[in-house]
């Protein structure tokens, strides 16, 4: 187990080297910040101050050694724009993030396992075509204009909950939350059923997939034939086995929920990294982008690192660190 | 969740049920936030707005960009290079010390002294070579030169509390101000600092969500209809205008012009519009090797005046007005509105499609050229959309014009570098005067005037800066207007920038709100009143 955790992490110091140069020469390629940041009203010393000052007019090679050596200190550099740590300004929009990401994964397990299971146990009745239908179209609408809908219907004709923003919140060990208070969760409610779509309908494939190979196997009918209830068949033989994939594919998702909530963010107006990601590409405000690849890569590695040790409880066959055991 | 879905369904209840009147609280959806709430750190739209409620300036610009006095009472120029300002007495700063001439000071000193200021406000106090004060209510400023727009730039930047600030003694000095320290842009971000003259008070900000602010009950003038405001920013277009819809502010600004039927024909919701001090217009490059024409053997058909007046005359500026920026813009004329200072009343243009075919064949273009058209496609109000028509204006006189619209940040780096040949691009006056476009615009690049910061094309006249360099030490106003309505003129008659409209800023509020529009597009707190 621990050389099993001691090579994944050595791997995963090894994508975060790849990526940060990635990142780096990517972020160059594009535009020259200065044109975007500096006031057009601003005059030639003013221009060449501020590249000196931003560290610009050095070549690509010494900015990226530089920021090597900083990064090592755990410094990613001050924001352009905002003249703050980089880091700090990317750990500080991450609890609304991780917010809205749980609370759609929540919604994707809770609504998503049932309706599966019923849709792979009765795949021919009305409701379990209804369903998938209805997953085909969380697949297939874009995010964007399904969030719209949702401020048309919810917010604007029906008048029920706010059209956006994140509302009241309140500290929970120093962080702010919104969970916590009524307006909070109220904010909370359409943002994260817009951000649960796409992965409800996959939780329901996954699961009515599974449910309808797990059905016909030879312990289910034996559990069957033996006279278990029918809710133990379904709750324990079914069930426990149609989550290893669940889990798996869910784990792996919820560092793309995070990394990718940007658009769900833009609509609702939610203050999180995906708003702060696409305000610091359109500045160009490089180290904030780069820090925030950064932290998404470190957050995809340890979600792995995590949904690999769940897979080892789940199902005790699956041996961790190559079957040396 | 077994709590959570009873608390949903009270939500849901309480929202139905009609809420209680909030008469005394704003909210405002803007389209872009501050980058930091110093208002000293960054020299640019969105924070200038927020400065605006907690910091004043000495001079401040009303609805229409003129001069009105606001910290100081009145001003004179005494001689060519001296200023005097009068100050206002009885106003004071949110902790209670009074306002006096040494704020002023320890604010212009502050100034270059801004850590990591992305873009400073340098420009505006750089004129500046001494300052006294009498009398606590009274500022001399010297300048190294005669400066005509000392009390349009004093406008743009906020006066900060020296005491609070810890600069009490602090004198002016040209080559440097001394002091131990300055306060931090971080000190402004975390309120400690936030004490202004202004009419809001800072209550909170959380970066990206939400600033709140206060009304201020000493106020020197009229008292804000608001007891609280709320700003948010609301960056995407539509979710700006879904939040208005559904209650959930009360004014937004720039509504995307696809909207704005359908918001008129909303019950409740009535529009403000005005002309902006934005020209967005085209700049014709005159490089000796064009970077986007081709079928001309190499040649820049651009330098010669005859093909640059050709393609002004193709540019059907009612037409673009009235189909793609579905009126929400006037078509200009020059670099600023009638009625703004130094609009020249005597130039117009034309469209004339037969006028421009001939003047290209006397040009010895009979059957034109191939021209690619660079435009941001995200920057200005439809711009790509624009540039697709003036492309196709110009093809129809033969130069046969394809349109390169990339996202802004790209544009500008390429623009900046002058790839284009022909660009699309929009003008501000901040300054609210005919100066700011022609300094930056068209005259020659020099780097110790200030000269050319934006001129791409490689079009220089040097008779024109000449022209730029009098008006610019002709302290008397009328004067002054002359002499920038001939510089107009005659930076027309080049046809190097030819412009196109000038933006209309529009905002939406809850019906029962009313607000001035204003040419400098801000968004004041203070101005938006309930409708009587």
């Amino acid at each position: 187990m621990l050389v099993f955790i001691l090579r994944r992490l050595a791997q995963s110091a090894v994508v975060v080297v790849a990526m940060s140069v990635l990142v780096f020469a990517g972020i160059f390629a594009i535009g020259n910040p200065i044109d975007v940041l500096i006031s057009p009203e601003a005059d030639a010393f003013e221009r060449a101050a501020a590249i000196a000052r931003l560290g610009l007019d050095k070549p690509m090679h010494e900015q990226f050694i530089r920021f090597v050596d900083s990064a090592l200190g755990g410094d990613l550099g001050t924001s352009f724009v905002h003249g703050v740590p980089a880091l700090g300004l990317v750990l500080q929009r991450f609890p609304a993030t991780l917010e809205l990401a749980l609370c759609a994964m929540l919604v994707a397990v809770v609504l998503g396992i049932p309706l599966g299971l019923w849709a792979g146990l009765k795949p021919d009745s009305l409701a379990g075509r209804v369903i998938m239908t209805g997953s085909i179209l969380g697949f297939s609408l874009p995010t964007f204009w399904v969030g719209m809908m949702l401020i048309m219907a919810f917010a604007v004709t029906l008048g029920w909950l706010p059209a956006g923003g994140r509302g009241a919140t309140a500290s929970l060990f120093g962080v702010q939350w919104s969970f916590l208070t009524a307006d909070g969760l109220a904010h909370l409610i359409l943002p994260a059923l817009n951000l649960a779509l796409f992965k409800l309908s996959l939780v329901i494939r996954l699961a009515r997939a599974g449910t309808r190979e797990v059905a016909l196997q030879d312990y289910v009918k034996f559990a069957r034939a033996k006279g278990l209830a029918p809710a133990r068949v379904v709750g324990v033989h079914i069930l426990k086995n149609i989550m290893i994939p669940v889990v798996t594919v869910l784990g792996l998702e919820l560092g793309s929920v995070i990394a990718f909530s940007v658009v769900t963010e833009s609509v609702f107006a939610w203050p999180g990294m995906g708003k702060l990601l696409i305000d610091s590409i359109l500045q160009l405000d490089r180290p904030v982008v780069i820090a925030y690849l950064l932290v998404t890569v470190l957050l995809f590695v340890v979600i792995n690192l995590i949904v690999d040790l769940v897979y080892s409880l789940l199902d005790p066959r699956i041996r961790l660190g190559g079957g040396r055991a | 969740m077994k709590q959570v879905l009873p608390t949903v369904a009270a939500l849901a209840l309480l929202a139905a049920a009609p809420t209680p009147s909030q008469a005394a609280t704003l909210t405002v959806g803007t389209s872009a936030e501050p980058s930091a709430l110093d208002p000293h750190y960054h020299n640019l739209g969105p924070n200038t707005r927020a400065r605006k409620h907690v910091f004043e300036s000495l001079v401040s610009m009303d609805a229409k960009m003129r001069l009105q006095p606001e910290l100081a009472e009145s001003w004179r120029a005494i001689d060519e290079t001296t200023w005097e300002f009068k100050l206002r007495k009885g106003v004071k700063f949110h902790d209670g010390t009074e306002f006096t001439a040494q704020d002023f000071v320890y604010s212009v000193c502050r100034i270059p002294n801004v850590a990591n200021s992305p873009s400073s406000f340098t420009v505006y106090t750089k004129g500046i070579a001494g300052i006294e004060a009498p009398d606590p209510h009274t500022l001399i400023i010297r300048t190294g030169k005669p400066y005509p727009l000392l009390p349009v730039e004093l406008s743009t930047f906020g006066i900060i509390s020296a005491k609070a600030a810890g600069g009490g003694a602090v004198t002016f000095d040209k080559a440097g101000c001394k002091a131990e320290s300055w306060p931090t842009t971080q000190a402004f971000n975390d309120g400690s600092l936030m004490i202004g003259t202004g009419p809001f008070k800072h209550k909170s900000y959380t970066k990206g969500d939400r600033q709140v602010l206060e009304r201020n009950p000493d106020y020197w003038g009229p008292q804000p209809a608001w007891d609280t405001v709320v700003f948010r920013p609301i960056t995407s277009d539509g979710p700006r205008v879904a939040a208005l819809l559904a209650g959930d502010v009360d004014i937004i600004e720039s509504p995307p012009v696809q909207d704005i039927e359908r918001l008129k024909s909303a019950p409740n919701v009535s529009l403000a519009q005005a002309q902006s001090n934005r020209v967005i217009y085209l700049a014709l490059g005159v490089q000796d090797t064009p970077p986007t024409i081709t079928g001309t053997d190499g040649k820049n058909p651009l330098k010669d005046p005859k093909v640059r007046k050709a393609l002004s005359l193709a540019v059907d500026r009612d037409a673009i007005v009235k189909r793609i920026m579905m009126g929400v813009a006037e078509p200009a004329n020059q670099y600023l509105p009638a009625g703004f200072y130094g609009n020249n009343p005597e130039v117009t243009v034309a469209t004339d499609a037969n006028k421009a075919k001939q003047l290209l064949a006397e040009a010895g273009y009979p059957k034109g050229f191939q021209l690619t058209l660079g435009t941001p496609n995200d920057r200005y109000i439809n711009d790509d959309k624009v540039a697709q028509a003036v492309a196709q204006m110009f093809t129809r006189i033969g130069v046969q014009t394809q349109v390169d619209a990339t996202t802004a940040n790209v544009f500008f780096s390429k623009r900046n570098k002058q790839e284009y040949s022909v660009f699309l691009a929009g003008w501000g006056a901040d300054s609210g005067e005919m100066s700011s476009p022609l300094k930056a615009l068209i005259a020659t690049p020099i780097k110790e005037k200030g000269y050319g910061t934006t001129n791409y094309t490689s079009y220089s006249d040097p008779e024109l800066d000449g022209m730029l360099d009098t008006a610019l030490a002709t302290v008397d106003d009328a004067k002054r207007e002359k002499l920038l309505q001939a510089a107009v003129k005659r930076a027309m008659d080049a046809d190097i920038i030819i412009p196109l409209h000038y933006e209309v800023t529009v905002w939406a509020m809850k019906k029962g709100l009313s607000y001035e529009p204003r040419a400098d597009q801000y968004t004041l707190a203070q101005k938006v009143t309930p409708a009587k």
